[in-house]
This record gives C-alpha cells, structure tokens and sequence, in this order.
C-alpha cells in the first residue's frame, strides 16, 4: 500500500513538476542577478515554499525594503493562502502527523491538486496528500538552486525570463475567469487595483487596493444578500 | 544579516496566514468569511496582474509592446489549451524572443 501511494502521488504531482522546475530557475536567476547566493535562496524556497512573494521578495531584498513593508507585503500577496486553509479545514482536520506539513506547504498548486478531494483507490490518504505537497516542494527547491547556480550559464540570454511571474497570474486570471460565472471578484481586483495604483503611485498602492477590493466585495454581497 | 531578517519574517507571515483559519475555524466558518473565500482568490490573482505590470511604461511603446503582445499571448493559449505550463511557458518564451530579438 505504502508503494502504491508513493508512486500515485508521484503521478498526481506530474503536471506541478515542469512548472515549478521552471518557475524556481526563474526565481533562482532573478537572485543570482540581484546578488544572492544559493544558501539564501535555498532558505527562501524552504521556510517560505510561496512563488509569488518569493518573486516580489527579490525586489524586497534588493530594494532596501524594511520589516514593516516586507511584513505588509507578505501580508498582502500571500493573504489568499487564508482562504486556502479555510477551505481545507475539513478535509486536513484528522491528517495526524502529517497536519502541520500539509498546512504549511498548501501552496496555490498544491491546493489545486488536492482541493478536489480525490484520493486514489489503495491509497493511504494522509500519506498521499503529504507526498503530493513535499514533491512539490522538492521541485520547487531543485528549481531554484539550479537556477542560482547556473543562472549566469546557461547558454542562452535570460532577459525577460521575469515575465514568467506575470504569466503564471495573467494564465490563473484567465483560467479563473473561464471556470468561474461570476466574473465580478475577477473584475473588481484588476479595477480596483488599477485605481488604487493610478491614485497612489507604483510604491503605495498595494495595501489600499486590498482594502478597496475588500469593501467593494462587501457592498456587494450585500446587495445580492438584499436582492434574495 | 538584514536579508535572512527580511526571509524569517516573510516565513513568519507566511506560516501564521496559513495555520490561522485552522486555529480560528476549529469548528465553523461564519458565512462572511466563506464567502470572503470564495471571491478574493480571483480579486487576488487580478489584484496580482496590475502589480506586475506597475513599472511598465505605457508612454514608450518599445517597452510596453512587448507585454502586451506577450500577455495576450498568455490568455490566447490558456483559453486555447488551458494548460496553465504551456501558456507561462509559451508566453515568458515569446516575450524574451521580443525583448531580446525585435524591440
């Protein structure tokens, strides 16, 4: 059984594996550039195991930022994880000694594997769903050592590979907006966000956009609360 | 040092937004966050693209064509595949080709 369940999780994690690998030399490259060496990013990959703020993390390091900005910044693009955990609280509540590993390493493509709730036939569920999110991890973590390692190697030019941040939102965005019928969420974030971002300048916008998309969603839940 | 300070709280925050609602919703999830649930993640993610796409110049078309061309590209193939690896891949490839090679 415990064969059985190693070599399905394998499977399930399949389709994170490429992306990951791809992603981690992004963000792996992204620190060689800025200065950073493997022990840092290899730090980052482990304790923080979160794509998208690890990306912004770069600039954050770089850019001087101080602990009440990282700390909000964190905050802010990792606040989606919240709701993540809200919706596994069900299923992870009776995980046993794997809890805590699966809560911590409940990544957006980890939870997209997992959310569905399947679990194949003879396998150990826990064992499963912790193996699916370390796979994960481990292709997270080998990505990005490679890519600070070789960054400044490879054989090719790597200008513009930091578009691959923006691509794995624009390609969640839309794949989001086709799964979903109510499209007002969606348009609310890239609206709001982009007021906020025309009021308050490319270095203060973040936290006023949350706040924005918070308030708006409320109104308008409470209007459909009204209108039943 | 300040880096490894700047990593640790980022864990740090990371950590405590993911164990939180295991903490809090030991037993019941009030219906205002369920809901808070189920739309921010899209207003997250489109919240995510706008920040991305902060330090892009509209005023000279050299810099912002390509991310144009290359976005689109992205919600072509994803509508066309939804394959969300071949659409980021397909898209971070286009857009080198066009920093490095056109613009």
């Amino acid at each position: 059984m415990k064969k059985r369940t190693v070599s399905e999780a394998f499977y399930k994690s399949l389709p994170v594996l490429a992306g990951y690998v791809v992603l981690g030399i992004g963000f792996g490259i992204l620190m060689q550039k800025a200065g950073y060496g493997v022990l840092l990013t290899a730090a980052m990959s482990i304790f923080i195991f979160a794509g998208s703020l690890q990306y912004v993390g770069v600039s954050l390091l770089s850019g001087g930022a101080g602990i009440i900005t990282t700390a909000l910044t964190s905050l802010m693009v990792n606040a989606r994880h919240l709701f993540y955990s809200i919706s596994m609280t069900e299923r992870y509540r009776d995980s046993g000694k794997y809890k805590p590993y699966l809560i911590f390493a409940l990544t957006d493509e980890t939870y997209s594997l997992l959310c569905d709730g399947k679990i194949p036939e003879g396998c150990d569920k826990n064992l499963f769903r912790f193996l699916v999110s370390l796979f994960n991890q481990c292709y997270w973590v080998t990505g990005s050592i490679i890519g600070c390692l070789l960054g400044s190697v490879l054989p090719f030019s790597t200008a513009g590979i930091e578009f691959s941040m923006t691509a794995l939102f624009v390609a969640s965005f839309t794949e989001q907006f086709i799964t979903t019928r109510d499209h007002i969420p969606a348009i609310t974030g890239l609206v709001s966000t982009l007021l906020c971002l025309l009021a308050f300048g490319s270095e203060n916008f973040l936290i006023p956009a949350m706040v924005l998309i918070t308030i708006v969603l409320t109104i308008v839940r409470g209007k459909e609360e009204g209108e039943k | 040092m300040r880096e490894y300070l700047l990593v640790f709280i980022m864990a740090f925050v990371t950590i405590i937004l993911r164990f939180l609602p295991f903490i809090v919703f030991r037993k019941k999830v009030p219906p205002y966050i369920q809901y808070l649930g189920k739309v921010l993640p899209q207003a997250i993610i489109g919240m995510l693209v706008i920040y991305c796409l902060k330090d892009v110049s509209f005023a000279s078309s050299s810099q912002a064509l390509p991310v144009v061309i290359a976005v689109l590209s992205v919600v072509l193939l994803q509508v066309i595949k939804r394959n969300s690896l071949v659409s980021i891949l397909g898209g971070t490839v286009i857009y080198m080709v066009l920093v490095q090679v056109i613009f």
